[in-house]
């Protein structure tokens, strides 16, 4: 089981509890917004500490509230790319794409640092400051720091929000590419029904209006 | 400008002082900075205050509370005089001790708005790829907050260099070993046909004082053009 999730907090407006149990290699969390998708996400990586719940990512225990196991957030190592990317700004983007690769022990990575770099089509950027990167570039250094930290799993919090036409349809084929070439569980947070629909093996849709619990459903396909 | 060695002397020894001064409380200037910046704790306010009361007090309230510590009978001075020999109060020592007790409100004000200023957002991000919080702390926070750490070293050396009151009760004003530059002005003021010394000497202490607010204020304006923020 990649990914087997139940956590109860207030989540948005109205929900507060969420389970989602599934082996997919990319699951995805959608819902419009203000329905808590980025709460949960920071949940699953140990940014916020939920009531209560139990979080287990391909066998890993990161949390249990019953059990009082609450792995802090450099242990869950969630590969996480933030919606607003966040790279470091005194780093260049070679720096930033070692930051987390140095924290690795050898040979734990999903992929080698010339793969990657190819993968993602960032070869002529690595001495560039990401002050100097356009949108798309910076997400996809960030997309690749957050690989070459041997995470646990990769985990995407809108990855195309405010990029243009012809960038998303990259971006998705890359994401497709990673999911189909790397044995890395993915968690998609997105509120983009078209993307969650072409990548998820498996969804969870946050709801706004009150059912009491909310469940999964498989994607139509 | 021709200046006598004593006057020399003056210059050497308010160097050595302020330097001294200024890199002993360093390190303790910038712990305070980061716990009152991003830790909360009960009595956080009281020693918010603790750390601002050199600022607000009369220096020479604070030189009095100095030579209650650590004066030959107080608890630390004592202590000291007991264990180790070591006496401050009519010492360059303890003149350096008065300048780092006045300099520090001021430089844990400079690093305390450098550590504020340093998006936490990237310190949650290096946390995710792995790194302790202590390993975060170095590698992003101090790098990014380094200017304002520069610049609030600059201007507690610049302090340093000013401080008279709280010197001059605890410390003395002995040549040659306490008697910093406004000590000495203070004196030359009280002899008469010091005239000469007077002027020589209080435009050292305008320049050094103006060079090293100066040196500041850069510090701040090259660091401060949004590095610290996520991008």
């Amino acid at each position: 089981m990649r990914f087997d999730v139940t956590l109860r907090h207030p989540f948005g407006t109205l929900g507060s509890g969420i389970r989602l149990h599934s082996d997919a290699a990319l699951c995805a969390i959608t819902g419009a917004s203000g329905t808590g998708k980025t709460t949960v996400a920071h949940c699953i990586a140990g940014l916020l500490r939920p009531a209560a719940g139990r979080i287990v990512v391909d066998g890993e225990v990161l949390f249990d509230s019953d059990a009082g196991v609450d792995l802090p957030a450099h242990r869950r190592r969630a590969g996480y790319v933030f919606q607003d990317a966040r790279l470091f700004p005194h780093l260049t983007v070679t720096g930033n794409l070692a930051y987390g690769e140095r924290l690795t022990r050898a040979g734990d990575g999903w992929i080698g640092r010339t793969e990657m770099v190819d993968l993602l089509g960032i070869g002529h950027l690595l001495d560039r400051r990401p002050a100097t990167l356009s949108g798309g570039e910076v997400r996809r250094v960030a997309i690749g720091r957050a690989l070459l930290s041997a995470p646990r799993f990769l985990l995407l919090d809108e990855p195309t929000a405010s990029l243009d036409g012809a960038r998303v349809v990259a971006l998705l084929a890359l994401i497709e590419r990673i999911r189909d070439t790397l044995p890395v569980p993915i968690l998609l947070i997105s509120h983009a029904a078209a993307e969650v629909d072409r990548l998820a093996g498996h969804v969870l849709e946050l709801a706004a209006a009150p059912p009491a619990s909310l469940d999964s459903r498989a994607p139509f396909a | 400008m021709g200046l006598t060695a004593a006057e020399w002397t003056v210059i050497g020894l308010s160097l050595r002082v302020s330097l001294t001064a200024v890199v002993l409380t360093l390190p303790v200037a910038w712990l305070l900075a980061w716990l009152l910046a991003r830790r909360r704790f009960p009595g956080r306010v009281l020693l918010d205050a603790l750390v601002h009361l050199p600022l607000v007090v009369p220096p020479v309230v604070t030189g009095w509370l100095l030579l209650l510590l650590f004066g030959r009978a107080g608890p630390v001075g004592g202590w000291l005089e007991a264990s180790f020999g070591i006496s401050l109060v009519f010492r360059w020592t303890g003149a350096a001790l008065a300048a780092a007790i006045m300099a520090l409100p001021l430089m844990v004000r400079a690093m305390r708005l450098s550590i504020e200023a340093v998006d936490r957002r990237l310190v949650e991000a290096a946390r995710t790829l792995g790194a302790s919080p202590l390993r975060a702390l170095l590698t992003i926070t101090l790098p990014l907050s380094a200017p304002g750490i520069a610049a609030g070293t600059m201007l507690g050396f610049a302090r340093s260099l000013g401080e008279f009151g709280a010197t001059i009760t605890f410390a003395s004003n002995i040549a040659g070993e306490t008697r910093t530059l406004p000590l000495a002005i203070y004196t030359g003021l009280q002899l008469p046909g010091s005239d000469g010394a007077v002027a020589r000497l209080a435009t050292i202490s305008i320049v050094l004082s103006v060079a090293a607010l100066v040196a500041s204020e850069w510090l701040v304006r090259r660091g401060g053009n949004g590095q610290a923020h996520a991008l």
